[in-house]
């Protein structure tokens, strides 16, 4: 995919063999991949009754699988191959040394159920991790265990509920979240129970303060805030929606996945907010692994700490002065919520970056992540319309539509892939009709920046010149446009070649 | 240092065309008093130095050779070929996000289809999504699943206690908000025919590990006949090894399989990242969680994959979608992927049985010791690569001298888990585990029962 791709057509410019076959289909009987070696002790008899007949797994030779997984890896599209401004995402650099450290047999090959004397470098580590996040949040406690964003919400949420019913307050069964809140807010909210009350935004882009002020009574359970909000802007009554939530006894969650844009900028501990998850995979880094896996971890003020999940780990002071650590439970933990202590190879990671930055380095990313969002704005704005134009943090949100063309926002988003970028995530925040959501990140160049705004100038002339070729976008990727409908109505699931056939 | 390519001139540059004159400006939302925090961290340090520091780190702990390993407990230390982190590495696969623009995702996609493929054949069900977190969570939304069959006139889910603890405490944690009781695991020790026992009209589902967590297969035959007449599902929690030799939970008629496919290409690492696998029947299609990748042809009738069924999700339905679940273990899926491709349908038969038998010759020899009993609960089932071992003095004695005085990761402690099973150890033995090294494991046991 070359910048500026012109539109010949796309059987002229793709190769013939656009069709990569699937392992199955390139299955034969009696290939080998690996050997292994024979065994060295007796054989023990098998249990008839359990054994299966076969196992359907293609066979292939070692230089086929390697050649496949090459191949397929070539029609991806990663950070590594180039600017990927997918909004909410923080599709940052992900250092390679931190890959290569994540590696070493003194981390990756520990088991997670080894004596505590004998993993006390991993436990330092998750000890100083817990401790950095709660400093960068301005948190009591931290737990790493949640998975991903979505389960540090749920974990967050079941928190909640665990505080309120300590109390006796078992009336608090809403929370309270904004229009323009990720989807995963909602599903959390009922996943743990609670009834998801939907709150409008303002004409700033703002959470409306008196949707806010008319929902709190003694039935809510808490507030869901993402701030800065899917807008990319920073709630400007933030400090009277926490004090509104907090009177009327409820808690304020904080969806952490905006904090590139507030970290060493203001911590969301001192905002008011009593529990917030952080996503390692975009502030800090950690690879997204073409959709997972991430790390969730939550920080939580005082009064949450008990309920953590636990384990969480503690440190000791031995007779002489020497640290030692090791796992313990919250008092009131809500219990476990995946197994052994979460994501480890991911705090690795995390664990690095912060070392490599240091406060003000995060301070620093923060910065040049608002200023490149802006720096966009304002070189975008008059292309492509901008809601809510005000300062915004570290991204924004334009419109993808182009009046009585027909363009959408989708038709923006596939003729960019022709030049060469990823798209804005689209249709998202749900508030703004055809959302183009923008997050350039702190890594990306002044000059990559330009060569994009130059790429969004050139579609909106094309929008104009040509609206059908935008409209049949892309022509230079693997595939075309693809039939989602039929994907949904077919349902083929899984492959239907039978392995090694023949 | 950080990754910020900016210069100077650059940034002033981009201020002066935002129409402001320094970065700090930018933030004037920011409530005034809590703006710019000094936080209090490490300084930060160089490349070299971060090497260093982490070097030093994990060179503080022990248990890095997998053959003087012999912990197991959902967690295993397995070959893994080359090919499997040379395929990882890629930084087209691993620096991108879940795949929503398919035109340039084809990679993953197609890999993720190949995915779901291998193991709808490994667990003889259906269909299986693109991954979950680890083995207790997807164990933890197949129950949701089951509930949202039973439409709520079900709510009584049947654990059984030989499900590993950590996935049935995950599950109680999951339920937490829901109207929905766990019952079944009381007594740690109650079999199989307890269970069937507790079968009724408001049961969901039933769920068994087989191999379960003490390693040995459970008698499935028949089970399924019973929980649907009692019109529940049944879930099997596996361990996707042993599907390469033995009958897998479709075979038996389960309605949902389940199992962490760490094992399958991807390192113990502390404990994660891991990889759940969810597989059921395409009945239930609709009501599963996670990402499915389904096949479609392009405007050219070429064909390609997409993310598809996508009303079940968060970002479509919100409040009511299936799961939360948005980020999930797409990586590991690839690691598994990869691993199944290499290893194949002959490889993976080998390693399964390489399990089997090593295992099985580790436990006869420790049989053989005076004061060591091996499944004493159930001698006569049989088992795969784990198993329990009653030792002569308590769990955590015969671990710190295996570890201080042999060098050897002893096998995981059951008591804490299963009060009856005080001075129980579970032992895990896999193809990397020779017979010298199995040999030294034993003679240290006979050691340290002296």
């Amino acid at each position: 995919m070359k910048s500026g791709a012109n539109a010949m057509p796309a059987d002229k410019i793709r190769s013939k063999a656009a069709i990569i076959p699937t392992l199955y289909e390139q299955s034969v009987r009696g290939r080998r991949g690996i050997d292994l070696p024979d065994a060295d002790v007796p054989e023990a008899p098998m249990p008839a009754e359990e054994l299966n007949l076969d196992c359907d797994l293609p066979e292939l030779s070692q230089l086929d699988v390697v050649r496949h997984f090459l191949a397929l890896s070539q029609r991806n599209f990663g950070i590594d191959t180039g600017f990927y401004p997918l909004g909410s995402c923080t599709m940052k650099y992900n250092p390679k040394v931190n890959e290569q450290i994540a590696r070493l047999a003194g981390f990756a090959e520990t088991h997670p159920l080894q004596d505590p004397e004998s993993v006390q470098g991993n436990l330092e580590l998750m000890f100083s991790l817990q401790q950095w996040l709660a400093e960068i949040g301005g948190f009591a406690g931290v737990s790493l265990q949640p998975a991903a964003g979505a389960h540090g919400e749920f974990t967050g949420l079941l928190m909640m509920r665990a505080y309120h019913r300590d109390r006796g307050e078992l009336e608090r069964t809403r929370i309270l979240i904004p229009d323009s809140a990720h989807g995963t807010n909602p599903a959390s909210t009922t996943m743990a129970g609670f009834t998801a009350v939907e709150l409008p935004s303002d004409a700033r882009g703002n959470i409306d303060l008196d949707a806010v002020r008319a929902a709190c009574d003694r039935t809510v359970a808490g507030i869901m805030m993402t701030n800065p909000n899917t807008l990319g802007l920073f709630e400007e009554h933030i400090g009277e929606v926490v004090r509104l939530v907090h009177d009327c006894g409820g808690l304020v969650y904080g969806d952490g996945a905006n904090l590139n844009a507030l970290a060493g900028i203001a911590r969301p501990g001192d905002l008011g907010f009593d529990v917030m998850h952080f996503n390692l995979h975009k502030t800090f880094a950690t690879p997204h692994g073409g959709g997972g896996p991430g790390a969730g971890p939550v920080g939580v003020s005082a009064k949450l700490a008990d309920f953590l999940p636990g384990p969480v780990i503690d440190i000791a002071r031995g007779e002489n002065g020497a640290a030692r650590y090791l796992p313990a439970e919250p008092t009131k933990s809500i219990g476990r919520v995946s197994t052994f202590g979460g994501n480890f190879g991911m705090f690795v990671r995390a664990y690095a970056y912060i070392r490599r930055h240091g406060g003000a380095g995060l301070r620093a990313n923060s910065e040049h992540a608002v200023l490149n969002a802006n720096y966009l704005r304002i070189k975008l704005r008059d292309t492509f319309r901008v809601p809510f134009d005000r300062m915004n943090m570290h991204e924004f949100v334009c419109q993808g539509a182009v009046e009585s063309t027909g363009i959408r926002a989708l038709d923006i988003s596939k003729r960019l892939l022709d030049y060469g970028f990823h798209p804005p995530t689209n249709y998202f925040p749900l508030i703004v009709p055809e959302a183009l959501m923008i997050e350039p990140t702190e890594t990306e160049s002044k000059p990559t920046l330009d060569a994009f705004v130059a790429a969004m100038q050139a579609i909106a002339a094309e929008t104009q010149s040509d609206p059908g070729l935008v409209k049949g976008a892309p022509y230079s990727t693997p595939v075309r446009r693809l039939d989602e409908v039929r994907a949904a109505r077919a349902v083929v699931l899984a492959d239907r070649a039978k392995a090694a056939a023949g | 240092m950080t990754y910020v390519p900016h210069t100077e001139a650059e940034r002033a540059e981009m201020l002066a065309a935002i129409g402001v004159d320094r970065i700090g400006a930018l933030f004037g939302d920011v409530p005034e008093q809590v703006r710019f925090p000094k936080l209090k961290l490490p300084p930060a340090c160089s490349e070299i130095e971060i090497e260093r520091e982490m070097q030093a780190l994990a060179g503080r702990n022990l248990g890095t050779d997998p053959s003087a390993s012999f912990l197991g407990a959902g967690a295993y230390h397995h070959y893994r070929p080359a090919t499997v982190d040379y395929v990882l590495q890629r930084g087209e696969f691993y620096t991108a996000y879940t795949p929503y623009q398919p035109e340039v995702s084809q990679g993953v996609l197609q890999a993720l289809f190949e995915y779901q493929s291998m193991m709808c054949r490994l667990t003889a069900l259906e269909v299986s999504n693109a991954s979950h977190y680890d083995g207790a969570t997807a164990l933890a939304e197949a129950v949701l699943l089951a509930l949202n069959v039973g439409q709520g006139k079900r709510s009584k889910i049947l654990l059984s206690p030989a499900v590993h603890p950590q996935y049935r405490a995950v599950v109680k944690t999951y339920l937490r908000g829901i109207p929905a009781v766990v019952a079944g695991d009381e007594d740690g020790g109650a079999g199989l025919d307890r269970l069937k026992s507790q079968l009724d009209q408001s049961t969901a589902a039933l769920v068994v590990q087989s191999p379960n967590f003490f390693g040995q297969f459970e008698a499935l035959e028949g089970l399924s006949a019973l929980v649907h007449a009692a019109g529940a599902l049944l879930i099997v929690v596996t361990d996707p090894i042993a599907l390469g030799r033995f009958r897998p939970p479709g075979a038996y008629g389960a309605d949902v399989a389940v199992a962490d496919g760490q094992c399958l290409g991807i390192p113990p690492s502390f404990g994660g990242p891991h990889l759940g696998i969810f597989a059921t029947r395409m009945a239930h299609v609709r009501r599963l969680s996670g990402h499915l990748v389904g096949e479609t042809v392009d405007l050219e009738g070429r064909r390609g994959y997409v993310l598809t069924l996508a009303t079940r999700e968060q970002h479509i339905r919100r409040a009511r979608a299936t799961s939360n679940i948005c980020t999930n273990s797409t990586a590991c899926a690839l690691a598994a992927t990869a691993y199944l491709a290499t290893m194949g349908k002959a490889g993976l038969r080998q390693v399964a049985e390489l399990c089997f038998h090593k295992s099985h010759y580790a436990a006869a020899a420790i049989a053989r010791l005076d004061g060591f009993l091996v499944n004493p609960q159930a001698p006569q089932r049989p088992f795969f690569k784990e198993f329990v071992v009653r030792l002569p003095r308590p769990a955590t004695e015969v671990s710190r001298r295996l570890r201080e005085e042999f060098g050897i990761i002893g096998g995981y402690d059951l008591g804490p888990d299963y009060p009856h099973l005080q001075q129980h150890m579970l032992i895990a033995v896999t193809e990397l585990h020779t017979r010298a090294a199995i040999d030294r494991l034993v003679a240290a046991l006979e050691q340290i029962a002296k």
